[in-house]
């Protein structure tokens, strides 16, 4: 049995590994309501350009951008994985990952080619072990995700849409439900999927200036990248809300541990008291 | 009372305005628009600059600047999809390579290339220790 002072010192140390996980929790609590907010404001904007997006789709007749058009024969699809940079955040990153790699063997299987963008360290890592080929990556987003950051890296995936590399592109990421609840999703980014056409009901017949095809063009890149931008933003709020319930977790399990060791502690302590007793009656006796 | 219009000046990262104006005037790509109330049906891109709304009750104008941008113009509401970044072909172009450039660094720096199953396994082999861990917890009795 381990002596008292052995039981003493892992006590200590656990009890700073609590600490830790503590201090961890309420970081991440005050960043996952953050993280809430930015996810909330970014929404106006997605709505906005959602509806000026379908009214143009309503008025539009003579104009088709590649956006909005199906193809029949897909020979390649783009992929962006929105994961975390850190880890500590329960299976956050394993769910979304697994969900990715299902689909990436059913388009191996296919013959389909894959072209990856990784978003956040995580995915990176797990898209080099893979093999997948990886066109462009954004790590190091931190807790206010930049639109700026993105453009570029989206830009490689359009620009490979709009050459017919891929035809299709799918974007996976943790979709914020509430804060004990985060589900992987994979969601069709381009083409444009059919309820963007759907909705409003009067048909607009807009000026357009300077030329119909550019602000049509602008508008559409605009709204590709806001969504990919409302997806990393949901991404950072499930991250922290999973990072909350994994440290909420540590640290219970931290408490049960000290528990534990406070029984062993006292326990050998006791054992040495009845020990001690025992020698001391005996000699006496033997005297 | 002169008529009003809504406008709302959104990013995607924030609300920047939302409310009434008698009279709002932006830098449209083809040069500054004035737009009274009741405007025709407009979309046009927006340069960077200075945006002046003609607020109800109130004497000077309210000022915002943005960074380009899309404006929709409707004949009750206005709507100003702000960027938030400068954006122009070159300037895209250029973060693009940047970030093929940054691609095809950590494709070098890659040691071995695994493969899906590998992969998997590895994915699987967390789960797994995850749920033996939440198990053995749930056994422990506290």
């Amino acid at each position: 049995m381990a002596s008292g002072k052995e039981i003493r010192n892992k006590i200590k140390s656990v009890e700073s590994t609590q600490k830790i996980t503590k201090a961890m929790e309420m970081v991440a609590a005050s960043k996952m309501r953050k993280a809430q907010d930015r996810m909330r404001a970014a929404r106006p904007y997605s709505e906005k350009i959602r509806r000026v997006a379908s009214n143009l789709s309503h008025a539009l007749t003579d104009y088709s951008h590649p956006f909005l058009e199906e193809r029949e024969e897909i020979s390649g699809v783009g992929l962006i994985v929105v994961t975390s940079d850190k880890g500590l955040c329960g299976g956050l990153n394993t769910n979304v990952l697994r969900l990715a790699l299902s689909r990436m063997k059913e388009w191996d299987a296919q013959g389909i080619n894959l072209k990856a963008t990784a978003i956040g360290n995580k995915g990176l890592g797990f898209m080099t072990r893979a093999g997948a080929d990886i066109i462009s990556n954004i790590t190091g987003i931190g807790d206010e995700p930049r639109l700026e950051k993105l453009i570029g890296p989206i830009k490689l995936q359009i620009d490979a849409y709009m050459n017919e590399d891929i035809d299709v592109l799918y974007i996976a990421y943790t979709r914020f439900i509430n804060t004990m609840k985060q589900e992987p999703v994979i969601e069709q980014l381009l083409p444009l999927s059919g309820d963007l056409v759907g909705g409003g009901t009067h048909r607009w017949d807009y000026i357009y200036e300077p030329a119909t095809k550019t602000v049509i063009d602008d508008l559409l890149l605009r709204y590709v990248e806001v969504v990919l931008f409302q997806a990393v933003a949901e991404n950072i709020a499930s991250e922290q809300s999973a990072r909350m319930v994994a440290m909420k977790s540590a640290s219970d399990n931290a408490k049960n541990v000290i528990g534990e060791l406070r029984l062993a502690y006292n326990k050998a302590r006791q054992a040495a008291i009845t020990t001690e007793l025992t020698e001391i009656v005996s000699g006496a006796a033997a005297v | 009372m002169p008529l009003r219009v809504h406008v709302d000046v959104v990013s995607a990262e924030e609300q920047i305005f939302s409310g009434e104006a008698e009279f709002a005037v932006f830098p449209g790509e083809m040069g500054e628009l004035g737009i009274y109330p009741r405007h025709a049906p407009l979309l046009t891109r927006v340069r960077p600059g200075a945006v002046r709304l003609k607020l109800p009750d109130r004497d000077e104008f309210e000022m915002l600047y943005v960074s380009g941008g899309i404006l929709e113009v409707q004949p009750t509401l206005i709507t100003l999809l702000a960027d938030t970044a400068i954006r122009a072909k070159d300037l895209d172009e250029a973060k693009a390579i940047k970030a093929a450039q940054q691609a095809r660094d950590v494709a070098k720096n890659q040691a071995t290339a695994a493969n899906y199953a590998s992969v998997e396994a590895e994915l699987v082999q967390t789960i797994t220790a995850a749920r033996l861990h939440t198990i053995k917890k749930s056994r422990k009795p506290h």
